[in-house]
Parts: structure tokens; sequence; C-alpha cells
């Protein structure tokens, strides 16, 4: 069991985030207000997750700060995608998986039996290794958990399709047909309208898991900007990715997992320059992968 | 080109003759003694490959025949009905509308104007009464229980459940039809009075009937929604039954549509059971009630189609109600296709 403790240096970008804990059940915030736990935005204290008997993460703590990205890295199987599902308790939907520790955001515990799961889905939205936006309009796409969650307004709804499409540099690119298909778009356009699916809902964590391993350079890349832009508009992205070069592209930090655990952590370009363990070195030099 | 390859084995061009005269040999030499390993090249090829070829050969005449006799057979009955059917229009003169729109059915007797008695009107009604009635009184049990198989319980499902189904759907119509007669029937009679014969009990026997193989259909439209789609509404704080409704479900619909239209086929072509409990009204009365006895194609059939000479009237017009059912039967088959041609583009 070898916890890392973070050395915290998003101090920066949580000096934009307005300090004193929000209460959970408070309504949306606008990214100036956004609820904070003292210092971090978001964090894990001893996470770990079993599969029946079996440990598939070993108990992990880490920080994230609003308005920074945290890149985690490592081979497949490693634990990072578990890791990632644990924050927005996407792990309760598989049985026999059990999620230990706690998950500390904004004065609550994510991972306390009494915590409303769906609000913290709201709040932590979730982008997917597949683009899979629903069999239905872009617009309906965006609509569709604004509305589940008591969006009623058309003209509200129209101004959160527009705003979520433009956040996620879609808007231009689409603003003409709206009422197509989601599945009609380009693989990359069907993940940017995934990211707007969870801007829709005003969240304060994006997770992503692995979002552009579906997707060519291009399309790579105008993700990549998409979330460098909305990571500007104060909204933490947590990111999973095996992609050593998009990690040190998107991300302001890094944490290394191998074989269920977390090996190392810190700033992303210091990480990558001198890492101090072993293992995190043979997988920068690419000794296996 | 191909003789030069023809002579020097190992030229890369002749990559498959080569495969082709040694494969076979090793096959032979492993399975049979007959073909020797000692043998000389040109032996082995000669003796190696006809065999293989001649089962490949006898292979293909085998399944090519299995598919003409099939085909054979389902041309032959189409043909068939429909030459029968015809006949009442064409050898006995009566008109297409008299048919399918006349509500008097007693083809023995002829009208003032000289046409036979031979409206199928009550009949369809009664047909299409029972099936759209049996489907809309199975449609909920099936939609819910297999949402709840594949959505809440899927460890039920797949080991209790689905075997479950299975048997129903085994069990002989005539059973279902002698718990109608001794269950239904006899309920009816005592909540709404009357013979308790009528449209009612056999909807309910034929909504019984045809509830497993709708129901099994449904898991399968269900369970072939991506996870991807569940996930991506769980992910947004949706709640289970938020996402079922608006994401599962909407997906699942060509799906759960061919189960209904499945379902329909099946209760629209079933004979015996229907025959059990629906009574036995005039097959000229046009069905007013739910709960009087009436008459459908099937019945019509299976119960005069013993007593008619060959080539009377009566005897062709019972073909044209065959042809009636063919027909219908037919086209379920073709909106079960649409509906998955549809289905298929819509959910890439």
């Amino acid at each position: 069991m070898t916890t890392i403790e973070p050395e915290t240096s998003g101090a920066s970008a949580t000096a934009a985030a307005a300090p004193g804990a929000a209460p959970a059940d408070a309504p949306r915030t606008t990214p100036a207000e956004r609820p904070s736990d003292g210092e971090h935005l978001l964090s894990t204290r001893d996470v770990s997750v079993l599969y029946g008997d079996n440990r598939a993460l070993k108990p992990t703590t880490l920080d994230f700060d609003a308005g920074t990205v945290t890149a985690l890295i490592g081979p497949s199987g490693c634990g990072k995608s578990t890791f990632l599902r644990c924050i927005n308790m996407m792990n309760r939907e598989i049985p026999h998986c059990r999620v230990e520790g706690h998950i500390w955001y904004g004065g609550v515990d994510v991972n306390a039996p009494d915590t409303d799961l769906y609000e913290v889905r709201r709040r932590i939205g979730m982008v997917f290794q597949q683009p899979n936006p629903f069999n239905k309009s872009i617009y309906d796409n965006i609509a569709f958990a604004p509305r589940r969650h008591g969006v009623k307004g058309r003209k509200q709804l129209d101004q959160l399709v527009e705003e979520s499409l433009r956040g996620a540099a879609l808007w231009d690119e689409v603003k003409d047909d709206l009422h197509k298909s989601g599945r009609a778009l380009s693989g990359g356009q069907q993940q940017r309208l995934c990211i707007a699916r969870t801007l829709a809902l005003h969240p304060d964590v994006i997770l992503m898991d692995e979002p552009c391993s579906a997707l060519d350079p291009i399309a790579t890349l105008a993700i990549e900007q998409t979330v460098r832009d909305i990571v500007a508009t104060g909204i933490c992205v947590i990111i999973v990715t095996h992609n050593m070069e998009q990690a040190a592209r998107v991300s302001d930090r890094t944490a290394f997992f191998y074989l269920g655990e977390m090996v190392e952590t810190g700033p992303t370009a210091h990480l990558m320059k001198m890492p101090k363990d072993q293992r995190l070195s043979d997988y920068l030099t690419g000794r296996f992968s | 080109m191909s003789s030069a390859s023809n002579v020097t084995s190992e030229s890369p061009g002749t990559p498959t003759a080569v495969g082709q005269a040694v494969e076979p040999a090793a096959g032979a030499s492993g399975s049979g003694p007959k073909p020797g390993r000692g043998s000389s090249d040109a032996g082995l090829r000669a003796q190696g490959v006809a065999p293989k070829r001649r089962v490949e050969v006898r292979g293909k005449v085998l399944t090519g025949a299995c598919v003409a006799v099939v085909a054979a057979l389902v041309v032959a009955l189409i043909v068939m009905i429909c030459g029968q059917g015809v006949q009442t229009f064409t050898k006995d003169g009566v008109p297409f509308s008299k048919f399918l729109f006349g509500t008097a059915w007693n083809p023995t007797r002829t009208d003032a104007d000289g046409v036979p008695y031979v409206g199928a009107l009550p009949m369809i009604a009664g047909s299409f009464s029972v099936t759209l009635l049996s489907c809309l009184f199975a449609l909920p049990f099936a939609l819910g229980s297999s949402i709840f198989v594949v959505e809440v319980a899927p460890r039920f499902g797949t080991r209790i459940f689905r075997p479950v189904t299975e048997v129903l759907v085994g069990i002989p119509s005539v059973v279902f039809g002698m718990i109608g007669l001794y269950v239904i029937v006899p309920l009816i009679r005592s909540i709404v009075g009357g013979t308790g014969y009528g449209i009612m009990s056999a909807s309910i026997v034929l909504a019984v009937m045809i509830l497993p193989t709708v129901t099994s259909l449904s898991i399968d439209a269900i369970a072939s929604v991506p996870e991807s789609y569940r996930e991506g509404s769980l992910g947004l704080g949706c709640t289970r039954w938020q996402t079922i409704v608006h994401v599962v479900l909407p997906s699942a619909l060509p799906g759960i549509l061919t189960a209904i239209v499945l379902g329909m086929t099946r209760a629209f072509g079933e004979a015996l059971a229907v025959q059990m409990v629906i009574g036995s009204g005039g097959a000229s009365v046009m069905p007013t009630s739910l709960f009087k006895a009436a008459t459908t194609l099937t019945s019509v059939i299976t119960m005069n189609i013993g007593n008619q000479a060959q080539g009377t009237l009566y005897y062709d017009a019972l073909w044209s109600l065959a042809m009636v059912l063919l027909v219908m039967s037919l086209l379920f088959i073709l909106i079960v296709r649409l509906i998955g041609r549809k289905g298929s583009v819509k959910n890439d």
C-alpha cells in the first residue's frame, strides 16, 4: 500500500475558485462561485475498489482542483479507469463491485451510502471512451439530461443547447442541423457532442475515460483544445489516457497508475522530466506499455 | 506465366496450388491409411485431392438440394393456396368485393343476383379482433417482465425466467384451449353472464399463448440496446427508470415492434385454441360484442373443410379464406422486415 502524498501545486488554480464549502444540495453554481472543500475541489482518500475478493485498485489518495486538468496515465488494466469511475460512482452500476475509502467533494463524502447519486453525477459529468450520443437529434441529446433534471422552458433549453454546443466548440458546425441525429455526426463531433451534453448540466468536474482513443489525430487535437477551453471556465477535468503526448499536451498534473496502484503524481512537466519511481521512468521510456 | 509457375513449385505465384496439394495429403495421412506417405509428389496430388474434392461436391449438392426443397415447398404452398383460393372468383364468378366485404356466409345458397353468400367480413373482423385484443393484453406483461429481467434482475432473467418462458412456448395450443375452456370461459360467464364463449375468452387464451413469444423477443430487443447508451444516461445523473423510459425503450422500439407483429402472426393463424373458446357463432354474424360467440377465418376453415366435396363452391370459398390468412401472414412478415430494416438504419 503505497499512497504517495501529492505535492499540491495547484494553488494558483485553486485561487480562482471561491473558498468556502457549499452544502451538498446547493443550487447550480456559476463557474465563479464553485463550491470547494477547503483547498481542493475534489479529494480522494484511500479509495480502493474490489470486484468480489479481487482488489482492482489499491488505496489511492489524490486531489483535484478547479480549473485544472489531471491526467491519469498508465498501461491498460492498471486501474485508472476503475479509479475514474469511482468519482461519480459509476462503479455502483457494476454488480459485485465495492468501493472503499472517501471521496470528498463539496463537503460530503460521495462514497457514503446516503449520497444523492444523481446529483453527484449531475455535478460530476462523464465522457466515455466510445462516443455514445443517444439515438436522438443533436438538440435532444443535449436537452435530454436538463429535461430529466427539471428544466422545462423551451427558451431556456434553446439557450442551454447553444451555450453547451459553443462550450464544446461544436456550435458553428451543427447550428443549422440541430435536429439531425446525433449519431450522424463524425466520431470527433460525436465526442464533442457528448462533452456538450455534460456541459449542459453545468458540472464542476468532467471525467473523461480515454475520450480520444477512437478518434483520428485531427479530431483528437480538437478534443484536446476543447478540454483546455472548458478548463479555462473553471471546470476541473480528469482525463484517463495511455497516450503520453496527450497527457503532456493537455494536463497540468499527472498521476501514474501501474498494476492497480497509484505510483506517482505531480505536475505533468515535472513528472515527465524527472520521474522518481523506476516503474514510471520505465513507462516513459517505453520499456513496457 | 501460368506454365512457369506450374513447373517451379516454390514460385511465389502458386501458393494456392501448393497449399491444395499438400494440405489434403497431410489430412489424409492423419485420418485414413489409404494414401501412402511415401508415394511420389504426383501420386500424392492425384490421390490426396480427389476424395476431398468429392466430399466438397457432395456437401454442396446435399445442402443445395435442401435449399431447393425448402424453396420449392414455399413456392408450391403459395401457388397452390392462391390457385385454389382464386377459383371462387374465376371459376365461380364471385366478385372479390362481395367476398371481402360481404357479411353473409352460406356458400350453398345464392342471393337474388345469383351470387353465392360468401361474405367473409365477419370472420375477418373476428380474426382481427382476437389478434389485436390478445396483443393488447399480452404487451404490457411482456414489456414489463422483459424490462424487469434485463434491467433489474439479469441473473434471475437468464437462469429462471428465460427457461420458463421457453417451456411455455412449447406447450401445445390444445392445452391452452383446454385451460381456456375450464378456467377462462367459466370466469367470463360468472363475471359478465352469457355463455362465456366469445372474442374476450379467445383473446385472453391467445394472449397467454403469445406472451412467451412476445416476451422472449422483447427481452432480446431490450438486451441488444448498447450498454453505452445506458452508461451515457446514468452518467448524466438520470435515474435508472428515466434511462429505461427515455433511452432504452426508444432504442429497442424496432425490436419490440417486431416482437408484437410476430405475436400477431401467431395469434392470427391460431385455430384450435381459439375455436375451443370462441363458441360457435354463425359465420355470417358480425361480431358486435366481446362476450358473444363469434367466428374467425381459421375456425370456419377447420370446422367445414372436412364436410365439403372437392370442386364445390363451398370448398373453393374455404380456400379463399385460407388465401386471406396466407396473404395476411405474408403482410405481417413484410412489416417485420420493414421495421427491422428501419431499426438497423437508426441504430447503425
